[in-house]
């Protein structure tokens, strides 16, 4: 069998939670992405609507890109500290 | 017609394969064993493999695809972007760290983790293969047809030139050699569409596209026209195809003045009506096709893309001056921009093709709606949209050629590291993509007949050097692509089914000499397919990808890694069905009715992307195998981690 990592990886105690907080995070995420895409496909003319200058769909994509690196960087922290604290 | 040939585009693309090739043959000599060659030895820093991710994922696709559709659609274009980046959060929360814990060099390691089935290595695979393909077939198309414009060279010369260079990356240093070339290319894609965006924002909005004055931008011209017993007069003009003809009936009419035709798109006014000046294609009978009714290499088919009217508080203005990246967007908004609608007029054998102005506010172009069919429209319209925006959102943490970058870092942490570095990277760049986007749209640029090349022609506008940087660039931007995908397809065949499926127990110098021939066959597999497929619009095989990878492959990977039940009967059951049913979907869709020469609606199915139902056929297909296979197969032992 050619299975296993191409480096020897150390156990890691932090992988159940890390799991959690990662399962956690894409169900905020994917929330959100699909609220997105449901006000997109169901009503279109609220995406027109002006707020602080911008149409809410311009706003609403820059909220989806800004906020998948938000989550990453907070994700990266929780994980981090996880792994110092179990390994 | 528009495009320039640039002896310092063809420098700079020289001088990037030489020093791609010269890197690689730097690194061969340091990759002699398996780890080294499908993997780059797992020792690569997470900063570069994030680059690299960049490098390897965003393709001509997203760098031509996406800026095109911007430019002629708006908000709906950048909906690929918003929908392409959405998908790296499930690579990242759910796929990134137990892809590098379980697997060694291809995603089929991964899959097959906990069973060692021979039924799984062969459906991971095939569906590695036929995903990689798919995605494989579109970059070598384009790398056909960017060198004619750029370098002069026929088509077949730009296909084997990216095809002998990234068989060369590949079968000399492996991952190791694509790594490096990604991750240049990576790097260099951001900062170069960094600075267009930045001269875009410098040069502000004007009513006035005249590029940087360097060429005159083609004045539309509005004639009045009047009605005398029932015939359509025109000053100085004499009317070939007026309101009684094919072209009165859908809107429009064909004038002739000094042996030369124009056409026009009919408006009613006050009195008689107003005549606004449209481009059109004639394609004859023989397939000959005229721009504006002479050869393409007369010139007389102009690029496009202004605005009508900015208004600044109430203002009417004719030039926003330089603005930042927010101001842009809001004078955007409060301006008309004239797009272009399309429509075909059939006389005879001929047909033609109109491009007519369709001025638009741009509160309108920043919100869907241009492209997709949401306003109005039906359950099963609103269904695809939704199937589409699924599958781009499945589809990332799936696609064989990009989880093969997991390998190469040194642990789990550094995974997760490298993807955040990507999700940082590839989202600056979509966010780049609506700048450049609406930068051709507003800054006469496009070519209304084939939109991909806007980005490169807005950069045309700012000098022939950052068009040669930006040209080139598209160039290179194939090769680190195509690098990946031949990676990720020789893994496939010398990995997993010589080595695995077939049990040929290879030596460790075995398996790189088998990568590497493998490498060459797929190489020159690539290099067949890309000159067969010339001249077609293959871009849906993208799509395609996109569709089957998150159809055959996610609930695959997402099962086997959170749910304890799974068996490999299961796994490989879900695969054969993910794919097959994606596929088929796809091969009865209307779009490929269309290309099959028939009527849409008369296809089987009435959507066009399979997604909302192949990827919960595959994952209730795993779920109903796995539970009536519960005593024969092996079970995972573990779940997500628990």
């Amino acid at each position: 069998m050619g299975h296993g990592p191409a480096v020897k990886l150390g156990k890691d105690n932090a992988a159940a939670y890390k799991s959690k907080i990662g399962i956690s995070m894409f169900f905020v995420y994917t929330l959100t992405y699909f609220g997105f895409v449901v006000i997109n496909a169901v009503s279109p003319a609220l995406m027109e609507k002006v707020y602080f200058g911008q149409t809410l769909a311009v706003l609403y994509g820059f909220f989806l890109i800004v906020f998948a690196l938000v989550l990453a960087v907070i994700y990266n922290h929780f994980c981090t500290a996880a792994e110092a604290r179990l390994n | 017609m528009i495009y320039t040939q640039s002896p310092i585009a063809i420098g700079l693309f020289c001088f990037f394969v030489l020093f791609v090739l010269g890197l690689s043959f730097y690194l061969a000599r340091r990759t002699s064993t398996a780890d080294g060659y499908y993997a780059a030895g797992g020792n690569i820093h997470w900063f570069t493999n994030g680059i690299a991710f960049a490098g390897d994922y965003l393709s001509a696709a997203s760098f031509l695809g996406i800026c095109g559709m911007i430019a002629t659609a708006g908000f709906d274009g950048w909906m690929y972007s918003i929908g392409y980046l959405a998908g790296w959060m499930v690579a990242l929360f759910l796929v990134a760290e137990p892809m590098k814990r379980l697997g060694k060099y291809t995603f089929t390691d991964a899959l097959d983790s906990k069973f060692n089935s021979k039924a799984i290595q062969l459906m991971a695979a095939i569906s590695t293969l036929v995903v990689s393909v798919f995605y494989l077939i579109p970059q070598m198309v384009g790398a056909g047809v960017l060198v004619q414009p750029l370098l002069g060279m026929p088509h077949w010369v730009g296909v084997c030139i990216v095809g002998v260079v990234v068989t060369i990356i590949v079968a000399t240093a492996g991952m190791a050699s694509t790594t490096y070339v990604q991750f240049f290319k990576g790097a260099l894609l951001l900062i170069c569409s960094s600075v267009v965006v930045g001269l875009v924002l410098f040069r502000g909005l004007g009513t006035d596209p005249n590029q940087g004055d360097t060429k005159e931008y083609h004045q539309f011209q509005t004639l009045q026209a009047e009605v005398t017993n029932g015939s359509l007069q025109v000053a100085g003009y004499d009317v070939v195809e007026g309101l009684d003809s094919e072209f009165g009936q859908e809107g429009f009419v064909k004038l002739s003045q000094d042996g030369a035709e124009t056409v026009w798109h009919l408006k009613e006014a006050a009195t008689g009506y107003e005549l606004v000046e449209a481009l059109f294609v004639t394609k004859m009978a023989d397939g000959t096709k005229l721009y504006n009714g002479a050869p393409k290499e007369d010139g007389k088919f102009f690029a496009v893309g202004h605005i009508k009217e900015i208004t600044v508080d109430g203002k009417e203005i004719a030039q926003t001056g330089a603005v930042g990246p927010l101001e842009f967007l809001n004078r955007f908004k409060d301006s008309t921009v004239v797009l272009w609608g399309k429509k075909y007029v059939k006389v005879g054998d001929t047909t033609t093709t109109i491009y007519y102005q369709k001025p638009t506010p741009g509160s309108r172009i920043l919100r869907p709606g241009l492209k997709f069919k949401v306003d109005n429209a039906s359950g099963l319209d609103k269904f695809n949209f939704i199937s589409l925006m699924l599958a781009l959102f499945c589809g990332t943490a799936a696609l064989p050629h990009i989880l093969i970058r997991y390998y190469t870092v040194p642990s789990q942490a550094a995974a997760r590291k490298s993807t955040i570095v990507a999700i940082a990277a590839i989202g600056f760049f979509y966010i780049l993509t609506l700048y450049l986007g609406l930068g051709a749209m507003t800054n006469g640029v496009i070519n209304i007949t084939d939109n991909n090349m806007s980005a490169p022609l807005l950069a045309l506008s700012f000098g022939v050097l950052l068009f040669s940087v930006i040209s080139s660039l598209a160039f290179a931007t194939v090769l680190g692509t195509v690098s990946g995908l031949i990676v990720a397809s020789a893994g496939a065949v010398a990995h997993d089914l010589m080595d695995n499926f077939l049990g040929m127990n290879m030596t460790d110098a075995g398996k790189v000499r088998a990568g590497k021939i493998s490498a060459m066959v797929i190489g020159g597999i690539a290099i067949y397919l890309g000159i067969i497929f010339e001249g077609m619009n293959v871009s849906f095989l993208v799509g395609w990808a996109f569709a089957v990878a998150a159809s055959a492959n996610l609930p695959a990977i997402l099962m086997i890694l959170f749910w304890k039940k799974a068996t490999a009967q299961g796994v490989a059951a879900s695969i054969f069905v993910g794919l097959t049913s994606s596929l088929g979907l796809i091969l009865v869709s209307p779009d490929m009715w269309i290309r099959y020469g028939l009527l849409p609606q008369d296809a089987p199915v009435a959507f066009n992307s399979p997604a909302a139902i192949s990827i919960p056929a595959s994952v209730l297909t795993l779920i109903i195998i796995s539970l009536m296979t519960q005593k024969k197969g092996a079970m995972v032992e573990e779940g997500a981690e628990a």
